[in-house]
């Protein structure tokens, strides 16, 4: 840390434009040019060194000292060096720069879902690029579109890296990587496979942060149409993190909480029924958290692992299928509310399932993966037909013309399936559903509700987090992580015997659901409104959006929700029942080769 | 890695302990497994990537990259064409079509009998004795159009 410190204290006096500024040394020109008030465009550079190749040259400026023209993005300011970046030198290598990129690059623009978010057309704008100045040969192109949840067009690829490196810093996996050489180098899995025939996780942090249109989900916004016209009963339920982050898509403040709005224009997109995942949510934590109490109870598999998150399930079964006993056989809440949907709401409301369309609004790309797999289906009807992510209801809002900021604030569909508990929507962020199944567990075993109701001790955005709690008498410890690298320290812990918890909650993205790789791509370009450094903040935003709507509900735990209570009553039985483990359970493929 | 037989996963395992103590082995444990095998194929990479952390599209594109690793089964005998400026002008383009035209194959392939594979390099380092041609660590130097059948019927010879 001394380090840090040092950096922070040691100020360097340089000159930008001919006008002294002092700023810290060690930063980049980049960076210190921003400090300064001067954008200099770039592509591969992101989030603060997480991804620095100076492989673009799209950030070329003079700098007193150096040779030539140097990369913002990775040199650094020294004192007394002077910058300068609208000398005509540096403005014409800038855009000859994205001149060469645009000559290699699949230019239908405007077929592209990244149109309006397109960094490469952006630095375009800025440095005047001129689309046909040279024209060449193309790289050979790749389309992968085998799986359901990303899809990778090399065409649109300009090489920055920031996919390979958020794919090893989130997870250390690392299943994008550049490969060949020269003209030919592409980035993609080993082999230039197919995601499906990868390791791949699916969760989709690549897409979010990939410049241009190279990396996006694989859209499903054709299926919904279709049921639309085909005069199906679609019903459309929506997950926690979605209304914490769906504002962004329409110019607003990130963190800017926009549920009753997200559901008037779910209503106006045609949706018969508008639902909320935390009914599932809900549901998930009764399952769970009786899962978890007959597990100590009757010396069962311990520690358990949470199962929401489907690209951590893939995690586990790629990487350590010999211990998927360890995972809940919880489905993940909105494949609950969907089988309950088909299976129990439907018939309450005379609709026949075969004709009931069941649409997820999702913050996770992989959850487009998780709804096809075979075990997701109950009496022969998907739990769910389609998953649209945040930015995809973001872009069928647009296309039906709803002004999102002049909707009015509407509450989800009044029916038996509608209420939610505070518990249900902080399912959204790391800690979550560890925080929602203590508040549950901790009643069934003490009769009584706990005081403060919330477990403060599992928030926060730590890559491991832990905490001890004494329930009925008895320490158990938990453990909480976001992204695969800290997944594999815990479970690398359980092979060796090792694990001191009891109960592990696993998400497989960095920060859980509001980061998810369906979310809206945050990008200081394209957010100029906001007032501090967003990459840094933007995740706490969200989650206060969602911690928030927790405090503001009158019912805070998954056992109170009196329709859960009536579900369970009327239909399922109790917790863990015969019909709910036919419907609300799962199992886990231990024979999913890495390299198919 | 179904695949590699028992012996094969003992030996790589070996070869990346040799370089355990390192702190970037990559390079080491590619060379001495395309040196041992003559080529690194997925599964070994994939092996190569459980022992050392590194992620399998990482290795995959360090072996993509360089030249010298090879994804496939190469030759018994390796010929390596120099096709570096002073080779090419001494008339090295016409030296590695004779090889193609004897051997029925192209630039970068193997025989169907497993003998040879044909590579083109690019510059070698021994542009005095233009064209040269590298056997398997072999040099021959100033080689000719005409010399070519000769020096294939040489390693012919050793497997009869």
């Amino acid at each position: 840390m001394a380090n840090v410190k040092d950096k922070e204290t040691t100020k360097v006096n340089i000159k930008i434009e001919g006008i002294p500024f002092q700023v810290e040394a060690g930063l980049t020109i980049l960076e210190a040019a921003k400090k300064c008030g001067f954008e200099i465009p770039s592509l591969c550079a992101f989030n603060h060194g997480e991804c620095s190749k100076a492989s673009c040259r799209v950030c070329l400026v003079e700098a007193t000292g150096a040779r030539g023209l140097v990369a913002a993005c990775v040199y650094p300011v020294a004192e007394g060096m002077e910058i300068t970046i609208s000398s005509p030198k540096a403005v014409a290598a800038r855009r000859v720069s994205v001149e060469l990129l645009l000559s290699n690059h699949n230019r239908n623009c405007q077929e592209c879902d990244k149109n309006g978010k397109c960094e490469l057309l952006h630095v375009a704008k800025i440095t005047g690029a001129q689309e046909g100045r040279y024209e060449g040969e193309q790289t050979p192109v790749t389309v992968d579109e085998l799986t359901p949840t990303i899809k990778r067009d090399t065409s649109k690829c300009v090489l920055c890296g920031r996919c390979v490196e958020r794919c090893k810093n989130a997870h250390g996996i690392g299943v994008l990587g550049f490969e060949n050489r020269g003209f030919k180098t592409i980035v993609g899995p080993a082999e230039n496979r197919s995601f499906i025939n990868s390791p791949c996780i699916m969760c989709g942090q690549c897409i979010n942060v990939c410049p241009t249109g190279a990396l996006m989900e694989a859209s499903e916004i054709d299926k919904v149409d279709m049921a639309m016209a085909q005069g199906k009963y679609v019903v459309v339920q929506t997950a926690p993190a979605v209304r914490a982050a769906l504002g962004e898509e329409f110019g607003m403040k990130i963190g800017t909480p926009v549920t009753g709005k997200m559901v008037a224009a779910l209503r106006r997109l045609g949706y018969k029924k508008v639902f909320d995942t935390n009914f599932g949510a809900d549901l998930t934590i009764m399952e769970e958290a009786t899962e978890l109490l007959n597990r100590i109870k009757t010396g069962g598999v311990l520690p358990m692992i949470t199962s929401c998150s489907p690209g951590w399930v893939n995690f586990a079964e790629y990487y350590y299928p010999d211990q998927l006993s360890h995972l809940s056989t919880c489905k993940s809440p909105h494949e609950m509310f969907g089988a309950i949907l088909k299976n129990y709401y439907a018939a309450k409301i005379g609709v026949d399932p075969k004709d009931m369309f069941v649409v997820s609004i999702m913050p996770c790309s992989c959850k487009k993966f998780e709804k096809n797999r075979p075990e997701m289906e109950d009496n022969g009807y998907r739990d769910v037909d389609a998953v649209l992510t945040t930015r995809e209801l973001g872009r069928v809002i647009r296309r039906a013309g709803i002004m999102f900021d002049r909707l009015p604030d509407e509450d989800f569909d009044n029916d038996i399936v509608h209420d939610y508990s505070g518990a249900g929507v902080i399912f959204g962020v790391t800690g979550g559903v560890m925080e929602a199944a203590l508040r549950t567990a901790y009643f069934v075993l003490t009769g009584k509700e706990r005081e403060g109701i919330a477990f403060k001790e599992v928030r926060g955005f730590e890559n491991i987090r832990e905490a001890e709690f004494e329930l009925a008498g008895k320490k158990i410890k938990v453990a909480v992580t976001s992204g695969m690298r800290g997944a594999k320290v815990l479970l690398d812990q359980i092979r060796e015997g090792k694990s001191p918890y009891t109960f592990i909650e696993i998400m497989g993205c960095p920060g859980g659901c509001i980061n998810g790789g369906g979310q809206p791509y945050v990008r200081e370009v394209f957010l100029p409104n906001e007032d501090d450094d967003i990459m840094d903040t933007y995740m706490q935003k969200r989650a206060n959006a969602l911690y928030s709507e927790d405090e503001r509900q009158v019912v805070r735990q998954s056992h109170n929700n009196v329709q859960i209570q009536a579900l369970y009553k009327e239909f399922l039985g109790e917790p863990n029942s015969h019909l709910a483990h036919e419907l609300l359970h799962t199992h886990y493929n231990p024979n999913r080769p890495r390299f198919d | 890695m179904a695949h590699l037989s028992e012996a094969a996963v003992k030996q790589i395992t070996e070869i990346c302990d040799r370089y355990a103590d390192e702190k970037t082995p990559l390079m080491m444990i590619l060379s001495d497994i395309q040196r041992e095998y003559g080529y690194i194929p997925l599964e070994v990479q994939e092996l190569v990537s459980d022992k050392t952390g590194i992620p399998v599209a990482e290795i995959y594109g360090v072996v993509t990259f360089y030249s010298f690793f090879s994804l496939q089964p190469k030759g018994k005998y390796v010929i390596g064409c120099c096709l570096g400026t002073a080779c090419y002008v001494k008339g090295a383009q016409q030296v590695i079509d004779k090889f193609s035209e004897i051997l029925g194959i192209k630039a970068g392939e193997t025989t169907a009998d497993g003998l040879f594979t044909i590579d083109a390099l690019r510059c070698i380092g021994a542009c005095g004795i233009a064209p040269a041609v590298s056997i398997n660590g072999k040099v021959y130097p100033k080689v000719s159009v005409n010399a070519v059948s000769g020096i294939v019927d040489e390693y012919k010879a050793k497997e009869n």
